[in-house]
């Protein structure tokens, strides 16, 4: 057994230096028009000979590791658990988000004004991640330029707001809409299209999207964006220092308390989780209708599901729409939280950290998710030092969840009933 | 006179940088045939390509080799040699595991090795871009006086010929040899093909292979045709070799190589007679109308869909 695995183990080992060597190895250095080569530090040499010979002891004993590892005990004591019961599963869920509510509303209150600002972002993505979540988890469609529709609620709301001076809370539902729409009619063609070319497809749609909004410069102020964005008020109360709007009042003179920039940030952060919780609720209200059980049905089987008579391009646009109208929303909330938005806020990279969430969390489970995205945004600003590493992490993490675990950490579970054949 | 050279010009760039694209368009197309996934790594490894040919070259010039065939010969290898490990590795690790499993799995996974080998070129190498030596140098010019001139550069003439060379020597490999025939069987039915006695494992693995070191070659050609490198050099390229292969019919050969062909041209139509910001515009809205109006694309069959 063993002898037979030496030759392509050595294979395999070889493959490792060859793919590692060159790029890690031996650095390109420009110094002014010539480029000069170095070499790297000793202990990159060391961990290329080192994940060779790892490589190439694990394909030597493979078929011996595989059979301890298989018989190894499972680490995991949830594992051998029996699923919960749905009735208990659900009151404990709600239990969960109904606490992790409560405490987001206190909790900005005691903490420093950088960490309220990273929770917004956090529930922006939650937004996000929950919207395409709709799409990519309960309806199957693979959509790659997500961020498309989120570029068109942060635009839209930049735009109305510098041409039309219209306020936060009325681009919101425009914002949305906006989005949502552009959503339907790009969905309307593409969405008869098979899963891997709706993909690219949508890819490319959001590529378009941006290379547009870089280059017309006359509305947008291409690559240099647009800026002085609005706060959001409450009730007409600003939160600057001075009233800028003539009719407004401004928050701390109405309530007769010494001005702080906190108002503002702490304000930006309850709109957004008030939103997000709304997010929340309404998609999980769509997932217990008819149509959200027609998306599970129309990814899972799509012949079976259109001849129960099923419309495939409504059940599909539905959910292209509706995540396409909470991409929007959040746009919109980017756009207030930033003040300033240049297309370099919406590239691809943007639609794959959001379907990694989405991926990670667990295709179609909504707390999934939404753990998922506080990780995913989080994770990297605690570790700063490794925040260059994140990415290739993330792709690291993508892969590695699509081999082992491709319903992701905290799936998604129906009431469903086995039918065991009788033997 | 005038407008017929700069049309020339212009269709002489067009063909110069499709032919490029139909060298990586290759890869998307077999594998696209065989197992019937988008390789979404595989711009990242036309990159990894390019990079190992730079830094041959750089190491050649440092050990004071000077004369140009050897070099180019070299880095050609050595570009093909770690691509083509790089298509191998990557097609056992991230893709083996997950196929035959739901559509979106293998393309998830694929996303993830792209964005994985993006960052790890990126973290290698820096983000910036390094400027390729222009090895091949002068051509031919047509035109003369204050009028416009069209050349031809040998930078050109090298693509073309050595594309030429790749698409013969791959035609030949698959229609003549045993394991190309192989290769047709396992694209044509691959639970069949196995049934016969071939060994679709290393099939689907050779398929990667040339995939990969056809797109090494044209990293070394694109990385001295436009003269930098950098680490988000493989997406675009990507984009536009996939949009090459759906044009020409995703998993016919001759039909990536005419996709690339009319990609390239339309490209550089559009960036000189309309505007260069919006050919990516174009390029990606091409792709949208051909997927649907003709989602077979030109040269390829249509696909039956069987319950």
């Amino acid at each position: 057994m063993v002898k037979n695995n030496l030759g392509h183990a050595a294979f395999c080992a070889i493959v490792t230096v060859i793919i590692s060597f060159p790029i890690l190895g031996l650095n390109l250095e420009a110094r002014g028009v010539n480029i000069t080569l170095t070499g790297a530090s000793t202990s990159t040499y060391v961990a290329i000979l080192v994940a060779a010979a790892t490589v190439f002891v694990f394909q030597t004993f493979r078929d011996s590791l595989m059979g301890l590892l298989r018989k190894a005990p499972k680490l995991n004591p949830i594992s051998r658990k029996q699923p919960m019961e749905r009735s208990r599963r659900v009151k404990l869920e709600s239990w969960i988000i109904t606490g992790i509510v409560i405490f987001a509303l206190f909790w900005p209150f005691f903490v420093s004004r950088g960490s309220v600002d990273l929770a917004t972002l956090v529930l922006i993505y939650i937004m996000l991640a929950l919207g395409l979540n709709v799409v990519v988890g309960l309806a199957g469609l693979l959509d790659l330029g997500y961020v498309a529709f989120y570029a068109v609620g942060a635009y839209t709301f930049a735009l109305l707001s510098e041409y039309m001076n219209i306020s936060f809370w009325m681009a919101l539902p425009i914002g949305a809409l906006l989005a949502g729409i552009t959503g339907m009619i790009l969905g309307f063609p593409v969405l008869r299209l098979r899963g891997d070319y709706l993909a690219i497809v949508t890819l490319g749609f959001g590529e378009i999207i941006r290379i547009l909004l870089n280059n017309w410069t006359s509305l947008t102020g291409g690559p240099n964006g647009i800026g002085g964005i609005p706060d959001p008020t409450l009730f007409g109360m600003e939160f600057g220092r001075r009233v800028k709007v003539e009719g407004n009042t401004s928050f701390h003179e109405t309530f007769g308390i010494a001005y702080s920039g906190e108002h503002k940030v702490i304000f930006l952060y309850l709109i957004a989780l008030v939103l997000a919780v709304i997010t929340a609720l309404i998609i999980r209200r769509f997932m217990r209708m008819p149509v959200g059980r027609a998306w599970e049905a129309l990814r899972e089987d799509e012949i079976a599901a259109r001849s129960l008579g099923l419309s495939r391009t409504a059940v599909k646009l539905s959910a292209f729409t509706i995540g396409a109208f909470f991409a929007g929303f959040a746009g919109t909330v980017f756009a207030s939280k930033q003040g300033f938005i240049s297309p370099e806020s919406f590239v691809f990279l943007e639609s794959a950290i959001i379907l990694a969430i989405v991926v990670l969390g667990g295709m179609g489970s909504q707390l999934g998710v939404i753990l998922a995205a506080i990780a995913v945004t989080i994770l990297p600003e605690l570790a700063r030092e490794f925040s260059e590493y994140r990415m290739l992490i993330f792709g690291a993490a993508m892969v590695l969840m699509m081999v082992w675990r491709p319903q992701g950490l905290l799936p998604m579970r129906r009431t469903h009933i086995k039918l065991n054949r009788q033997e | 006179m005038q407008d017929l050279l700069y049309f020339s010009q212009q269709l002489i760039n067009g063909l110069t940088i499709g032919s490029a694209y139909a060298l990586i368009a290759i890869g998307y197309t077999m594998v696209y045939g065989i197992i019937g996934m988008i390789n979404f790594a595989h711009g990242e490894i036309y990159m990894i390509g390019a990079y190992t040919a730079l830094i041959a070259i750089t190491g050649m010039t440092a050990l004071g080799l000077a004369w140009l065939p050897l070099i180019l010969l070299v880095a050609l290898i050595c570009a093909m040699i770690v691509s083509s490990s790089m298509g191998w590795a990557v097609e056992r690790v991230a893709y083996r595991p997950v196929r035959g499993r739901h559509r979106l799995i293998p393309l998830i996974s694929a996303i993830g090795m792209s964005i994985f080998l993006q960052n790890y070129v990126h973290l290698a190498q820096g983000s910036r871009n390094v400027g390729f030596p222009a090895l091949i140098e002068g051509g031919f010019t047509f035109g003369s006086g204050e009028a416009f001139q069209m050349s031809l550069s040998y930078m050109q003439i090298t693509i073309f010929i050595t594309t030429l060379i790749c698409m013969t020597v791959l035609s030949m490999f698959i229609s003549r040899s045993r394991t190309g025939r192989a290769c047709r069987a396992v694209s044509q039915d691959l639970g069949m093909a196995s049934l016969l006695g071939i060994d679709t494992n290393r099939i689907i693995s050779v398929t990667f292979v040339i995939g990969a070191a056809l797109a090494a070659v044209a990293g070394l050609l694109l990385g001295m045709y436009y003269g930098s490198v950098d680490p988000l050099f493989g997406f675009i390229a990507g984009l536009k070799a996939f949009t090459a292969a759906v044009l020409g019919g995703i998993g016919s050969i001759p039909g990536a190589m005419l996709g690339g062909l009319i990609l390239g041209v339309s490209e550089s139509m559009t960036s000189s007679y309309l505007s260069g910001e919006y050919k990516d515009v174009v390029s990606f809205g091409l792709l949208i109308l051909i997927l649907l109006f003709k989602p077979t694309g030109l040269l390829g069959k249509p696909e039956v869909e069987k319950i």
